[in-house]
């Protein structure tokens, strides 16, 4: 099912852990979806110096976060905020199509670590993004109509993909 | 390395005297059993003697027999052949909130044509109350159908209290018995059954062979339309060898049913007690003694299950899960959420099902290896740190 990258990333994620003075931090996901990614980021100048990740999930959530710190480090900000799902799932050499969601949320966390930083050096608290279970979309159904989309309207809530 | 499978419940081993038995009709006894001359005549005496055999196991009579493409087919053929069979009585039908997709979803679509539908709820163990059913008879109720165990959770329901009751008030009652025939003792008689569905791999049959026991006298629509195969209740050419293996396999079930149960409770007991002992904050899914002889069902807290799944599969034990990123759906099981667990822990679940190949030593194994993946996928989780410090388990 899974690449042999994704495989590899999944049996020895690289930069797994906290950073406790971290910069910047982005959580997203749900338990109920299946995944939660939290990013911590060092930043020295404009550069990302350290990437550390903690993710609850699947195989390919496991990889993608690892991936997604690995493109990430040594970048600066600008292009860091460039990593998109498409990327992420091109360097994994691809993930199955109901596994593309979780490409989504390690780029997305990641972006957020870089937003709270921003936010921290403007001053402000980063509003903290609201994260229940109707933001989990569903990858398999794509459609919005839960009448449509009959294996997709409990556990996720339904609700279309971002 | 050395194979475990504890997933029995996705496909079971074929046992050789079923494949012994199976062989000639892939080669020389060809014949369509619809065919007048020899070639057909043969293969017809091969299925009658098949249909006396699966009668054997439930307890019914070989004329009640049906044979199908599987527990899918028999629970879809139930619901809707019943409801078809029944309109001019009601439209009314009873089951409950962790029965089978084939179930579930085949009663969606009699609901979209007009089809009322009670789903009785369950108690923590997963199991339903008899008294509910009771309460949710109306004068236009048209069948009852609860499955006889779940494999997802391996919690037994009180069939034959359901089964009199509707037997009381003369609806049919339906059971999905798909884990169990073959596996624990199932007597259509002392389960009050009027319908019944079975599957053969639960019994290690081949896979895609199944049958619908149907009481006599109980009127129920054909689901496939053709030719007069199986008194014309099913038609086209019965998958002969689907058959001959499944009659095989359960000739050997009814002989060797109580060693096999007596083999496989002290394992999964094991498993039971062993498995929360060496992981902290692992709870048992299902009932605890109310149980399918071989099934093991957790939830493993703050970690996913398919990546506990794959971690196993790398050291050669294979398993199931009910966690949303494994199913098709993307969805957390609707059993665990039906009996009150939370979609977060569900997505934890890890689902052993153990089968007569299984030795102490596989149990060994599973407890050695577990510990440490869910150590290291807990030393990756968000969630570990955070909520074990103040978060009871309910």
């Amino acid at each position: 099912m899974y690449s042999d990258i994704v495989m590899e990333h999944f049996k020895n994620p690289r930069n797994v852990g906290e950073i406790p003075d971290a910069d910047g931090v982005g959580e997203v996901g749900n338990p109920a979806c299946g995944d939660i990614m939290a990013f911590y980021i060092k930043v020295n100048g404009n550069i990302l110096e350290d990437v550390k990740f903690k993710t609850f999930g699947c195989g390919a959530a496991i990889a993608v976060s690892s991936m997604v710190s690995e493109m990430a480090i040594g970048k600066t900000l600008e292009e860091a905020m460039q990593i998109t799902n498409n990327s992420v799932i091109e360097a994994l050499n691809g993930l199955p199509k109901k596994k593309h969601h979780c490409s989504n949320l390690g780029a997305d966390a990641l972006h957020r670590a870089i937003e709270d930083f921003r936010s921290k050096q403007q001053g402000r608290q980063m509003e903290k993004p609201v994260d229940g279970p109707e933001v989990c979309s569903c990858p398999v159904c794509d459609v919005n109509d839960p009448e449509e989309a009959p294996y997709c309207n409990t556990a996720c809530g339904h609700s279309s993909p971002k | 390395m050395r194979i475990i499978n504890m997933d029995h419940v996705a496909a079971s081993p074929l046992l050789p005297q079923v494949v012994d038995a199976m062989m000639p009709f892939l080669t020389e006894k060809f014949g369509n059993p619809s065919s007048m001359h020899s070639l057909g005549e043969e293969v017809t005496e091969t299925l009658d003697e098949a249909r006396g055999k699966v009668a054997a196991l439930i307890n019914a009579k070989d004329h009640e027999i049906v044979f199908t493409s599987g527990g899918t087919e028999s629970n879809n053929w139930a619901l809707k052949g019943i409801c078809q069979a029944s309109r001019s009585r009601g439209n009314h039908l009873i089951t409950s909130s962790v029965e089978h997709f084939s179930i579930m979803h085949a009663i969606k679509a009699l609901e979209k044509q007009g089809v009322e539908v009670t789903r009785l709820p369950v108690d923590k163990y997963g199991i339903v109350d008899p008294d509910d059913v009771k309460r949710a008879i109306t004068p236009r109720t048209v069948l009852v159908s609860v499955m006889h165990a779940n494999n997802e959770i391996g919690s037994i329901q009180p069939i034959a209290e359901i089964g009199r009751i509707a037997r009381e008030l003369s609806i049919p009652f339906h059971t999905d018995a798909v884990a169990t025939a073959g596996v624990i003792p199932v007597d259509v008689e002392a389960l009050n059954a009027d319908l019944l569905s079975l599957s053969a791999n639960a019994f290690y049959g081949p896979l895609g062979s199944g049958a619908l026991y149907v009481r006599k006298g109980v009127k129920i629509a054909p689901l496939l339309d053709g030719g007069i195969q199986e008194g014309g209740l099913r038609a086209g050419t019965e998958n002969v060898l689907g058959i001959v293996g499944m009659s095989k396999a359960a000739e050997i079930a009814a002989v060797e049913m109580e060693s096999r149960i007596a083999h496989l409770i002290p394992l999964r007991d094991r498993l039971i007690k062993e498995i929360p002992a060496a992981i902290e904050e692992v709870e048992l899914v299902g009932h605890p003694t109310q149980r399918l002889p071989g099934n093991v069902s957790v939830v493993v807290r703050y970690v996913e299950g398919e990546s506990m799944l794959l971690f196993l599969d790398m050291e050669g034990i294979k398993i199931a899960s009910g966690s949303a990123c494994i199913s098709r759906s993307l969805k957390v099981s609707h059993v665990m959420l039906a009996m009150g667990i939370d979609a977060g822990t569900a997505q934890g679940s890890l689902l052993f099902t153990l089968g007569k190949d299984n030795a102490d030593q596989d149990v060994d194994e599973v407890v050695r290896i577990l510990p440490p993946v869910v150590q290291k996928l807990r030393d990756m989780s968000p969630l570990y740190k955070k909520t074990s410090k103040f978060k009871t388990i309910t």
